[in-house]
Parts: C-alpha cells; sequence; structure tokens
C-alpha cells in the first residue's frame, strides 16, 4: 500500500456537529409537501430523468445488461412521453456491453470501481480496476471509500485514495461512496461528506446498496446540507447520489423535495441529481400509469429489467 | 465534461396546491353573547364585524357587549356558581369536561377552519397543534376534577367563584381552553370576554357547551372590544380576573384592581431570545430561530424575536437564516402547506411596517424575504398578495434600539 501522502492538516476538517433530533423534525416536515396531479407526474418523470439504473450482481450476464439497457431506454412499453433514465450503472466488465446497447443515446455508462463493494484491496488494484473501467468506455465512475480507514481516523488516507482515484478518472465524473450504514453516526457522515469534496468528488453518493440502511432520508439531508455549505464556501456544485433502499415512488419524490428545498431548483437535473436504483422505476411508472388511467395496474405489466 | 449531453438545466419543479374545504360546515349570520346557556343580543342592539384576515371579507356579525350585558353575564355566573356548580362533586363535574372534550374532538375539523378563517393562522397549525390540544386541556383537567380534594394533604381545597377571563388573538380557541378548563375542573364559573378579533371558536365553544349540557350560566361568553374588557375588570362581582395580552392592558388592569381583593393572574409578553454558539448544530439550529420566530406569524407569547450570536460564526448564521428564510412557505387562508399565514390585525402588521421602514432608514443590516412565493405551486401561481408582510430580520443592532427591546406585536 503507498504511503499517505495528504495529511489531515491538508484537509480543511471543520467540525460540523450534528443534531439528529433537529434532522429528523425536518426530514418529517418535508416528508409533508403536497405532491398530487400535475405536480405527482412532474416530479416522477423529473426522478425518472435522474436515474441510474444499476445491476450490481455477481450473476450478471451480457443478455441482462442489455436487457437493463433497453429499459433504460424505453422505460414502458407504449409511452412516448417518457425520459430515458440518467446513466446504467454496471461492473467494469460489463461497460464494453453496455456502451455498445446504449449507442447513440444520451445514457451515460457509470461503472463501479475500487474493489467494489468493500473496498478492501491495495490502492493499486483499486486504481487499476478504475483505468480499466474507464479505458472500457465508462462516463462515471462510482468508487467506495475505505470504511475501514475513516473509521480508526485516518482521514489523511481516505483523502489521498480519492485525489489518487479522480486523476485515473481523467474525464469520468467521479461519484464517490461513503457508504453511510457503515458510518454509524450522522456526524461522521457529515465528516467523510466534507473529506469527499474536498479531496475532488463530483458526486457524493450514500451507499454501495449492498449494506443496510443505505439511502435513509436523514443521511441524505446531511450530505446535502454538507454541499450547500461546500458551495457556500467554494462555489463549486458537488452533485448527490442516495442509493439504495429507496423503497417507493414516493420517497423518491420525498428526496426530490429535499433537493429542492436544501440546496434550491438549479439542483433538480440529472447532471447534478441521481437517484441509485434497480426495482424503484416500476414503482415510479406503476403511479404514472395510475395518474394517467386512473386505476393500478398489477406489478405483472411491467418488466423486470 | 462527459455528460455534456443530459441536461444541466435546474428544474421548476414546484407543489400542488392543497386546499382545505370551508364545505362542511356553516357560520350563522351572526352571533349573540352566551349568557345563562343562551345566545342572547347585546342590550344595545350593537354588532360588529369579524373579519377573515387574509381577504378581509366579513365572516359573521357578533354582538358588542356594552356594561349591562357584562352585569348580566356575572350575575348568571354567580347564580350557577351559588345554585349549582360549586356544590356538584368533582366527579360530576369532570363528566362534563369530558363531554366538552370529546366534542372539541368531534367538531375538530370545523373549529380548525373556523381558527384559519377568523385569525389568519395556517391551517397546518390550527389543525395539529391549536385544536387538538384544546381537547387534550380538556381532557386533562377532567381528570384533575375528582382528585383536587387528594393532591394537596393537608389542604382544603375548593373553588375561588366568579372567574372573568379576558384572552387574546393568537391561539383563539386554545387559550379558552387553557383558561376555561382547570377553573371549571376546580368548580368556579367563568365570564369569558374573547378578542374582538378572534371570538367565533369562542362563540363555537359555546354551542359545545349547550351541546354537552352543561348547566347554564357555567360558562358565559361576552363579545366585545377593550372597553368590554374594562366594564368586565371593573364588575364588583368578580372574585378572579384571569388575563393574557399586551403588558399595557395588563397594567391597566393591576392598576384598576389595586386594593381590591380581586384575585389577578396577568400572563404577559416577552422579548425572548435564541442563544447560539459556535459549536451548534449550525443548521439545525437556524430550524430552531425559524419555528421560534415565524410560528403562528411570530404571534406567540415566547416568540424568539432576538438572536444573540457568537462573533464567530455570525456571518454563517445570518447568511444561512436568510437563505432559510427564502424558502418560507406563505399562503392564503387555508392551504394546508405553509409555514406563515397571515397576521391577525391590522395594528400588528402596522406596528411590523413601522419597525420595518424605521429599521430601513436608518440601518443597511436589514433584511428581508424576497419575494413571497418562492417555490412554485402548480396551478397556483398567479397568487399574489401585497398586504401581507414579508419575514424580516435585522442583524447588529445596538441594544438600545427599539425594535431589540419592544415586541412587534403583542401578546
Amino acid at each position: 500500500m503507498s504511503p499517505s501522502t495528504v495529511t489531515p492538516n491538508k484537509l480543511n476538517l471543520q467540525a460540523h456537529p450534528v443534531d439528529e433530533v433537529g434532522i429528523r423534525e425536518r426530514v418529517a416536515r418535508l416528508a409533508t409537501r403536497s405532491i398530487k396531479k400535475a405536480s405527482k407526474v412532474e416530479g416522477l418523470k423529473l426522478a425518472l430523468s435522474m436515474v441510474d439504473l444499476t445491476t450490481l450482481e455477481g450473476a450478471d450476464t451480457p443478455g441482462k445488461v442489455r436487457q437493463l439497457c433497453t429499459k433504460a431506454i424505453h422505460l414502458h412499453s407504449g409511452r412516448k412521453d417518457l425520459p430515458m433514465v440518467a446513466a446504467v450503472c454496471v461492473y467494469p466488465t460489463m461497460v464494453r456491453i453496455a456502451r455498445k446497447a446504449l449507442e447513440g443515446t444520451p445514457i451515460q455508462v457509470a461503472a463501479v470501481a475500487t474493489a467494489f463493494p468493500s473496498g478492501m484491496n491495495p490502492l493499486a488494484v483499486k486504481l487499476e480496476d478504475t483505468r480499466y473501467a474507464v479505458a472500457e468506455g465508462a462516463h462515471e465512475i462510482d468508487m467506495v471509500i475505505s470504511r475501514g480507514d475513516f473509521l480508526r481516523g485516518d482521514y489523511g488516507r481516505v483523502a489521498d485514495e480519492i485525489e489518487q482515484v479522480k486523476e485515473a478518472c481523467g474525464k469520468a465524473h467521479l461519484k464517490v461512496i461513503l457508504e453511510t450504514g457503515e458510518l454509524g453516526t450522522l456526524d461522521r457522515v457529515r465528516l467523510a461528506s466534507d473529506i469527499a469534496m474536498q479531496s475532488g468528488a463530483d458526486f457524493i453518493k450514500t451507499s454501495t446498496g449492498k449494506i443496510q440502511p443505505a439511502a435513509t432520508p436523514e443521511v441524505v439531508l446531511v450530505m446535502l446540507l454538507a454541499i450547500s455549505d461546500f458551495y457556500r464556501k467554494t462555489g463549486k456544485k458537488i452533485g448527490m447520489k442516495p442509493a439504495g433502499g429507496i423503497a417507493n415512488a414516493k420517497a423518491a419524490l420525498n428526496l426530490l423535495i429535499m433537493v429542492r428545498e436544501v440546496l434550491g431548483p438549479a439542483w433538480l437535473t440529472p447532471s447534478l441529481f441521481r437517484i441509485g436504483a434497480s426495482k424503484l422505476p416500476n414503482d415510479m411508472l406503476m403511479q404514472l400509469e395510475k395518474e394517467r388511467t386512473g386505476v393500478y395496474q398489477g406489478p405483472d405489466y411491467y418488466s423486470n429489467d | 465534461m462527459t455528460d455534456s449531453k443530459i441536461s444541466s438545466k435546474g428544474s421548476d419543479w414546484g407543489y400542488a396546491p392543497a386546499p382545505e374545504s370551508a364545505d362542511h360546515f356553516k357560520l350563522k349570520e351572526q352571533y349573540g353573547l352566551f349568557l345563562g346557556g343562551k345566545f342572547v343580543p347585546a342590550g344595545s342592539g350593537k354588532r360588529f364585524a369579524t373579519i377573515n384576515p387574509a381577504n378581509e371579507k366579513t365572516l359573521a356579525q357578533v354582538a358588542d357587549a356594552g356594561e349591562k350585558d357584562v352585569d348580566r353575564a356575572v350575575k348568571a355566573a354567580r347564580l350557577a356558581y351559588d345554585k349549582v356548580w360549586r356544590k356538584m362533586s368533582g366527579r360530576e363535574r369532570g363528566k362534563y369536561l369530558y363531554r366538552i372534550a370529546r366534542i372539541i374532538q368531534e367538531r375538530a375539523r370545523e373549529l380548525a377552519v373556523v381558527e384559519s378563517m377568523d385569525g389568519g393562522k395556517p391551517i397546518r397549525e390550527s389543525r395539529d397543534v391549536d385544536i387538538p390540544l384544546a381537547a387534550a386541556h380538556f381532557f386533562y383537567h377532567a381528570g384533575w376534577a375528582d382528585k383536587l380534594g387528594y393532591a394537596f394533604p393537608g389542604k382544603s381545597v375548593g373553588p375561588i367563584g366568579v372567574a372573568g377571563q379576558i384572552i387574546p388573538w393568537n391561539f383563539p380557541l386554545l387559550m379558552v381552553a387553557w383558561k376555561v378548563a382547570p377553573a371549571l375542573a376546580c368548580g368556579n364559573t367563568v365570564v369569558l370576554k374573547p378578542a374582538e378579533t378572534t371570538p367565533l371558536t369562542a362563540l363555537l365553544f359555546a354551542e359545545i357547551c349547550q351541546e354537552a349540557g352543561l348547566p347554564d350560566g357555567v360558562f358565559n361568553c361576552i363579545t366585545g372590544a377593550g372597553s368590554t374588557g374594562a366594564a368586565l375588570v371593573r364588575h364588583p362581582g368578580l372574585d378572579k380576573v384571569a388575563f393574557t395580552g399586551s403588558t399595557d392592558v395588563g397594567k391597566a388592569i393591576q392598576k384598576s384592581l389595586a386594593g381590591k381583593a380581586t384575585k389577578l393572574t396577568l400572563e404577559l409578553g416577552g422579548k425572548a431570545a435564541n442563544i447560539i454558539f459556535e459549536d451548534a448544530a449550525i443548521d439545525q439550529a437556524v430550524e430552531g430561530i425559524i419555528n421560534g420566530i415565524f410560528f403562528n406569524q411570530g404571534h406567540v407569547c415566547c416568540a424568539g424575536s432576538r438572536l444573540l450570536v457568537q462573533e464567530s460564526v455570525e456571518e454563517e448564521v445570518v447568511e444561512k437564516l436568510k437563505a432559510r428564510m427564502e424558502h418560507l412557505m406563505w399562503g392564503i387562508r387555508w392551504i394546508r402547506i405553509p409555514t406563515l399565514g397571515r397576521l391577525t390585525q391590522k395594528h400588528s402588521a402596522s406596528g411590523f411596517r413601522t419597525i420595518s421602514k424605521w429599521d430601513k432608514r436608518r440601518e443597511p443590516n436589514f433584511f428581508r424575504r424576497s419575494a413571497l412565493f418562492r417555490i412554485r405551486v402548480i396551478g397556483f401561481d398567479q397568487v399574489s398578495l401585497p398586504k401581507w408582510l414579508n419575514p424580516t430580520g435585522s442583524c447588529r443592532r445596538r441594544s438600545s434600539v427599539r425594535c431589540w427591546r419592544f415586541r412587534a406585536s403583542e401578546p
């Protein structure tokens, strides 16, 4: 493992204590906004355009990835008014296949890298992992931070790794996964967010989807507040990607509300807000079909991938 | 950037209107005084209008009680006290209070909408705070009625007599509950004077007392302005006066009762402070400031109208407070989502405005929210509310200035 080249002192790790009770209250309040009819349809379409449609299974095959890419382009047959999703998120070995399947569309290909999901590999391997995914054609890299290093207090090493992965990304966008379910407290979520943003993250992302809890609204709110502070201090807009555990359309709309009220409308775009999900889009489609036809259809009417 | 192909323009996505219906009840065109268990017109025949402050339309005509009406009310209360209520066992009194609490719950939706129409507060607050709390107070004090005899060993607990109660317009029905429930639980009878700007829920409460079969004269309600209140306070038949409202009126009441045997309770205003140190969770502290000062449009006796911030985080706190104020939602009448409603009274609005102007002339450190509806409500874009006061703040004030020392609205 290469020695840590960034000392904690080089980071500006100001204490930003987070009050959990206050966060929960704000989350509860924001969940009571009135979203229905036109507002709901508009919100769901917006949310669909922000989805990173994801498959990250050991059982992924080229055929499955191609199928997912088709879904990314045509979310629901017979509806021409739906947007395409923002990106398809796959393992590095599937990047080339996804790129080919998505040729001619604006849909981005994101690859998880850096020994996803645990990150428990030497830095050299992680960097190689990243370079490979970029060389295969990934537009975006979703990296994981070393939670072990973070939890034992070696923030310098965490920051150093992010910087080096960022360099290895070249022109590819870097999303930094904090895996908040393993960080334990909202204070640590905030600290990890600050480290990631200062080290060159284009996006910060809650979770791998392999650990529960994942993208809880409390965690998302804390990360959005961190992005807001970072923007206030540096003028740089960092993106946000909740991923994992977003159960249904209502939860997705609540995320949009949070973005709308914490960061403002400028962040309501796929270039600054993404939702990582595999099953979620079907619930959003069901809600949209319900608004269109007045009745709910069974889940069998929607493709799994 | 590689994502140049996808849209990087933000979206103006907004919320849906959530209007609360007012079709499920009908207000009467006029309300009389509630004396001895019946609604009767004022002796003088005089009436005044109570308006919806959000659109200034008249909601109902209300009787204007004069000195003679006050006298009738106090006599009715005295009769009920002597003949019925003081003799009744606590257990029996408790039953009536339980009934009242249950009827408040049954009619909660109606009461919430009327409260918002008459007082201008957002329906979210009247529905989730005022009305449920009012019912809870009656339940709570119903439980006290039969336990008073055991609660204070060695002391005998008994009623005082007839209580004259004067309440303000910031929490109309909740104030009724705070004043009336404990008084009745202990065996006192009541003459209540609600604020002239928000009398409707107190009058609906009188209907509820009828519905609950409360013995005639135990609760009496006289409506009118300051002169009615003054006549009530002066009445020699009272054993107790309870007042919630402005400091000036409180002082006047104290003067008029000086040297008399009448007991007095005053609940007057304050100028409460939020104190923020540098190690605070600033974002959540800002939420605390917002809830402290903008709850019920700031019409709260303990509203946090002063902010003391450690110098090292002053800039951050003020900047975040301004940003948060931009997101305050603000809506007419009984739309469900807003945080802010309309100021209840003209005079409190003008009080705020005076301070705003006063500040603007002299100081640069003054800020207010820039626009009314910053968050788009889909299908509701045309709302313009020129008469409503924007949330306002001012920083780096010297401690001698008026806005630092005096409340912008009373109570």
